[in-house]
């Protein structure tokens, strides 16, 4: 049976991962490659690295950082981050990259979906959706962090995304994320029963309840989650081992 | 030594990673001699198996790659042209060394395709799964599947389908999924693999 897909998130910058992390005797909490290698020997099923530099050099920096983390982790891996051609594609795939996610700039320009898809297939785009609900209680696609509205609808845009070559969807409820309190479980079922590919939960996460919540009702695929593992909550087998319990398929 | 057959299906850094990691020594190559020579030759793949085909035909590899005696892998489409044929490549015969027809998933509700992520094997046969477990978990992601033949010697269940999660026919092998994306227990396939 088909395992639902516990998905560790890290967050880099110029190279090193920004936040908390809570692996006791590791002496350089920074070293995204030595946390992705940690993760994956916990049991975790894919790793995602988000570039967060603003910078050139960061940029630089981080694709050297794909290529080590290729060397040294046997797990799949995503990257994203600052991606807006077919070159900055290209450059991750061939640091070694599994999948790229798209965000804005899918937004700013939807052809890049299906340029991306063409060359290097759809298992290698995962185009990420950040979602605010309005007072209409339509969900509204953003860009740059939850801060600019975009014209796109989150269903339609998935949709079209699909239909474009995405692979998978990667929804991130603004309205929930950081604050810890679970995922809006009733949006999350309609966006999976609407499209073929897998549907990537994130944000929100509090407890192992919400991330079961959110993979049977929620009828998500896989569950990213960064600060439920970051400061110390859970570790990767932890939650596994307790999904496993309430009869949830996972690999253990 | 290793060939891995390059012929332009894909990226090959996983798998020489994965290599790398397991300290073995290879060749990237489509040279028909040098892998003639190798002591075992991995066929990987991504992509679309009528464009593989194409790709082993323009490079003379077809008849190279039906007559090697040492231990080959096909990997995910790799394994996909060692069979007889496949709806993604409607017309076109493939290599025909297992003989196992390859079809689609028909998408069924709450069962998405491409098949993504971590599924369990089961009725395991040969050394190729030495050591490990009935219901080990290894990485798939494919749209297209060998069914059920004389040749399976692993089986997977998705989209109500049972289909072959491995393939062996002689001295030629065949894993729909990903090993050298698969954690330790890839790791363990490809190192039972090398030790044939």
């Amino acid at each position: 049976m088909l395992a639902k897909r516990i998905i560790p998130c890290l967050d880099v910058k110029d190279g090193r991962v920004v936040k908390g992390i809570n692996f006791l005797g590791l002496k350089d909490v920074g070293d995204a490659v030595e946390l992705g290698r940690r993760y994956a020997l916990e049991g975790a099923d894919e790793l995602v690295y988000l570039d967060i530099s603003a910078t050139l050099e960061g940029r630089k920096t981080f694709a050297e950082l794909v290529s080590r983390v290729a060397e040294a982790v046997n797990i799949p891996f995503t990257v994203g981050g600052g991606i807006r051609s077919l070159d900055d594609a290209s450059r991750l795939l061939d640091a070694g990259a599994d999948k790229i996610t798209l965000n804005s700039a899918a937004i700013a320009r939807p052809e890049l979906i299906g340029e991306i898809a063409a060359k290097y297939g759809r298992q290698f785009v995962v185009v990420a959706i950040d979602a605010k609900s309005g007072p209409d209680g339509r969900w509204q696609a953003t860009t740059h962090g939850g801060n600019k509205p975009s014209d796109k609808e989150l269903f339609s845009w998935a949709r079209e995304a699909e239909e474009r070559g995405a692979g998978e969807i990667l929804f991130t409820s603004m309205d929930h994320d950081g604050t810890r309190n679970g995922y809006p479980c009733e949006v999350y079922a309609a966006l999976s029963d609407s499209l073929g590919i897998p549907v990537i939960a994130s944000g929100g996460a509090g407890s192992v309840a919400d991330i079961a919540a959110v993979l049977t009702e929620g009828k998500a695929d896989a569950a990213l989650a960064a600060s439920i593992f970051h400061y110390g909550q859970y570790t990767v087998a932890e939650v596994k081992r307790q999904l496993a319990e309430t009869g949830i398929p996972v690999r253990l | 030594m290793i060939a891995i057959i390059d012929y332009d299906m894909g990226n090959l850094r996983s798998l020489e990673n994965a290599l790398d990691r397991l300290g073995a020594a290879y060749t990237v190559t489509a040279d028909p001699d040098t892998i003639r020579r190798a002591d075992k030759v991995i066929l990987p793949g991504v992509g679309h198996a009528g464009l593989a085909m194409d790709n082993l035909v323009e490079r003379g590899l077809p008849d190279v790659i039906r007559s090697l005696r040492q231990p080959v892998l096909g990997i995910c489409v790799g394994m996909q042209v060692l069979c007889r044929d496949s709806e993604e490549a409607p017309g076109k015969p493939c290599l025909g060394v297992f003989d196992a027809h390859v079809r689609r998933f028909s998408p069924a509700p709450g069962c998405k395709v491409p098949h993504m992520g971590w599924n369990d094997i089961r009725n395991l046969e040969g050394k190729l799964f030495k050591d490990l477990p009935s219901g080990s978990y290894l990485y798939f992601v494919h749209s297209y599947y060998a069914g059920l033949c004389p040749d399976t010697v692993a089986t997977t269940l998705y989209a109500g389908e049972m289909f072959s999660a491995a393939l062996r026919y002689e001295n030629f092998y065949g894993t729909q999924f990903h090993p050298e994306k698969s954690g330790s227990v890839g790791e363990r396939i490809l190192q039972n693999f090398l030790a044939l």
